[in-house]
């Protein structure tokens, strides 16, 4: 009874969002007659989050409590399973994952429904009539071809287990992750549309749509990050970043949000770039539809993709098709009456931002094109796969430009400045970029790519804080402190991918038990080959004495698990973190002798990669609390006034 | 600041603006010219072994290579890390050497994806192996292969 007391909820919800579409729409066309419709469209969105968290918790419900009866329970989860990943299981599958974008966008429409008060009525109601039409699209979907609450009958005996790769904690939280940045984009998307169908692009919009941009760039950095640190230890393989078409699917709305919050930025500031903000906003929206799509219809077979499914593959594509073909209509229809907004000249911040701006689209066309080029070429009956001799150095050809401009932008004034006023810090940033660049290539002698990296990760490192140079940092707003951390994550960031790449050290041996090997700095013992059992799996374990530099010896104990349910073999990587990078240990098979396979990386500096994403996620969140602080005491003052006034004329 | 200094800029704005227009088109349209050309010489093209031998890549150039592990073809070299096995996909066999772990789920008679390049003397060199991932799960290079070698795919997976 319960799963169909989930389903009737979503349908409920569906219906509401038709409510909000239709009347929003009527509204934002004629409002002069039919002012009491924007009555309607408030409580029909702020309805639709409470049914949809409704019908996410109903099937979390059943995911807990392992009900059989339900298909997707019955497919994806397993009574033996601990509860933690039960729990997990409810988004670790296709039907379930939707379902939590469809509630996740809900509750962020019932949000801005309810708080939302600083934008024209109309402005107001084409949003929420923008967001019901995305909406709806996720509803149908759900509703015909991916029903999570479709029932078995007769019930399974036992679920059919969940893929053990997905059992891990951390995997766990990073689609859902993604998922709030996804639909953080959605907002600002529907915002877009519905400034534009009001022609109220203006500052105010700007603010309205900013902390949506500024949460959903949170949530994907955080994302990206944690699905790198993820790859990188539950692999096995060593790397940080493969160019999968998954992890592309998340770095192109990434690329497309950090332009959008920079461009909305200037347009809250400065009313300037006001069609470029629009556009991104589509653009932004287009990017996570496009992942979403990749990932989701089957079309790229990964671990991430669970529907290999052609019919959902077309509704996907067609949903897709009308959103962005929709936006790009209305964008190319209305884009001509949104005025010019206010000028700027190049040698300026709104300058080095729309630089800045147009590198991230160039890379993000690179990201794109290199993704779709094997579907496309699949076409001809031609198999190809990209990898990273192509999206390597061709994405690098637009970063080093555009971090040289990021580490110079935030030095400039608004409108219009002098290079000549910051000669000073344009000196000592490129002595210091020259220097490092001249050392790395006298003493370390590596490729170009990572000596580039390393040079520019230094001056970036520097250069972003140099904002902060002659103020006074207890006044200094939030969100500038966010603006300086999260560049300052990008230099670290960088630092670390460009000395990982440079300077790691592997070794591929057969060690006997009680032998010793060497990576690197480290000495390495094979102390012994120990089985241990998990609750759903068995595993040999590689228990191994690692000393830096003859130093004390730590134990790590890599090991090769076996589930049984599904069957399936994986490698557990071992890591030892130390502030100058790790010891990276993976336990492979027997190799016969008494010996045993053993795959030992030494990465330097390899932690600041994560670190520096986190940094920069950390920026957004201060830069986020900042601006939202100062709307809050806005609006405080501005009631205050407007009491203040109704008192005097009384 | 005096009038002339603030008029000047505004003056120079409209060009400067004309000039952002066209660094953003440059920028994007080099783009677009560099990843294609790049791609053009970047991407690697899957091959099954009967297109090895049939119309060989050069040697060296990034491939890859896909079909089944051929049962009792597989040797472990004297250093323990070092692997031999044939690939085969019914109608032609390719010998392989692989350096490394194997991936989970690799085995004799198992689907596998092998990137690497080929040698001078016909052997492939694999730098990276992908097996299938679960029960469910093969490599998808290895879906439309003729109906034999499904077949024998088919049987691999589902027993």
């Amino acid at each position: 009874m319960i799963a169909e007391l989930g389903l009737a909820a979503l349908w409920l919800a569906a219906a509401l969002a038709v409510l909000q579409l239709v009347f929003g729409t009527i509204f934002t066309f004629k409002s002069a007659e039919k002012a009491e419709f924007s009555q309607i469209v408030r409580p029909a969105a702020a309805m639709q989050g409470v049914l949809c968290a409704l019908s996410f918790l109903i099937l979390t419900w059943l995911f807990a409590r392992t009900d059989l009866s339900v298909k997707l329970v019955a497919m994806n989860s397993h009574s033996m399973k601990p509860m933690i990943f039960k729990i997990a299981g409810t988004w670790g599958n296709h039907e379930g994952s939707m379902l939590l974008w469809v509630t996740v966008m809900a509750m962020a429409g019932a949000l801005i429904a309810l708080i939302e008060r600083r934008l024209p009525e109309r402005t107001m109601m084409a949003t929420l009539a923008a967001q019901a039409f995305v909406g709806l699209g996720f509803y149908a979907f759900l509703l015909f071809s991916s029903n999570p609450f479709e029932r078995l009958d007769p019930p399974a005996l036992e679920g059919m287990g969940l893929n053990p790769l997905l059992q891990d904690i951390g995997l766990a939280f990073h689609p859902p992750t993604l998922y709030f940045g996804y639909v953080g984009l959605s907002v600002a998307f529907s915002f877009a549309v519905g400034a534009l169908l009001t022609r109220q692009v203006t500052p105010d919009f700007a603010r309205a749509m900013r902390p949506w941009v500024l949460g959903a760039w949170i949530f994907l950095t955080v994302g990206i990050t944690a699905g790198s640190y993820w790859a990188y230890y539950e692999l096995g393989w060593g790397g940080w970043w493969f160019w999968d078409p998954v992890e592309n699917a998340s770095l192109m709305p990434w690329l497309a949000a950090t332009a959008l919050l920079h461009s909305v930025s200037v347009l809250a500031a400065r009313d300037a770039l006001r069609a470029w903000t629009i556009m991104l906003g589509v653009v932004a929206f287009s990017m996570s539809m496009v992942g979403t799509f990749l990932v989701r219809s089957g079309i790229l077979t990964s671990v991430h993709a669970f529907a290999v499914d052609p019919e959902r593959g077309s509704f996907l594509l067609a949903l897709l098709a009308i959103y962005i073909g929709g936006a790009l209509l209305v964008f190319a229809v209305r884009a001509g009456s949104v005025t010019e907004g206010e000028r700027f000249s190049l040698v300026s911040r709104e300058g080095a931002l729309v630089v800045n701006n147009v590198m991230l689209s160039a890379i993000l066309g690179v990201v794109l094109l290199g993704t779709l080029y094997p579907l496309l070429t699949e076409a001809f009956d031609v198999r190809v796969s990209v990898g990273p001799p192509y999206f390597n150095p061709v994405s690098a050809i637009f970063a080093l430009p555009m971090l040289l401009v990021m580490a110079v932008g935030p030095l400039l004034r608004w409108r219009h400045d002098n290079a000549k006023r910051i000669r000073p810090e344009l000196i000592l940033i490129a002595v210091l970029g020259l220097v490092t660049l001249a050392g790395v290539v006298a003493f370390a002698g590596i490729a170009v790519l990572p000596t580039l990296g390393i040079a520019l990760a230094v001056v970036v490192i520097v250069a972003s804080v140099m904002p902060l140079r002659g103020r006074k940092l207890r006044l200094l707003p939030l969100a500038t402190w966010g603006m300086v951390i999260a560049h300052l994550g990008i230099g670290v960031s960088l630092l670390g991918m460009a000395s990982e790449t440079a300077f790691t050290q592997e070794k591929l041996a057969a060690v006997k038990v009680g032998d010793t090997t060497q990576v690197g700095p480290w000495t390495i013992k094979l102390d012994r080959i120990d089985p241990v059992a998990g609750p759903n799996w068995t595993a040999l374990e590689g228990v191994l004495e690692a000393s830096y530099r003859g130093g004390k010896p730590v134990i790590i104990d890599p090991q090769s698990r076996n589930f049984w349910s599904p069957p399936q073999e994986t490698n557990e990587s071992a890591l030892i973190t130390r502030w100058n990078g790790q010891l990276y240990a993976v336990l492979g098979r027997e190799a016969g002798e008494g010996r045993w396979q053993l795959r030992l990386w030494w990465k330097p500096l390899v932690t600041l990669i994560w670190i520096g994403g986190m940094m920069v996620a950390l920026g957004g969140a201060l830069a986020l609390i900042g601006r939202v602080y100062t709307d809050l005491r806005r609006r405080r003052v501005m009631r205050k006034a407007v009491e203040r006034r109704s008192e005097a004329s009384a | 600041m005096t009038e002339g200094a603030t008029s000047h800029p505004l003056k120079k704005a409209k060009h400067q603006r004309l000039a952002l227009v066209v660094v953003a088109v440059v920028a994007l349209v080099a783009a677009a010219l560099i990843a294609t050309w790049a791609l053009r010489n970047q991407a690697s093209f899957f091959y099954v072994p009967s297109e090895i031998v049939s119309d060989p890549p050069p040697a060296g150039q990034a491939v890859r290579l896909g079909g089944m592990v051929e049962t009792g073809s597989l040797v472990t070299k004297p250093d323990g890390v070092t692997i031999d096995f044939v690939v085969g996909d019914g109608d032609a066999r390719v010998p392989v050497e692989y350096k490394g772990i194997v991936p989970d789920l690799f085995q004799e008679g198992s689907g596998v994806v092998a990137e690497g390049r080929m040698l001078a003397n016909g052997t492939f060199r694999a730098d990276t192996l992908l097996a299938k991932h679960d029960e469910n799960y093969i490599p998808r290079e290895l879906q439309d292969m003729t109906a034999a070698q499904k077949q024998a795919a088919i049987e691999e997976t589902t027993k």
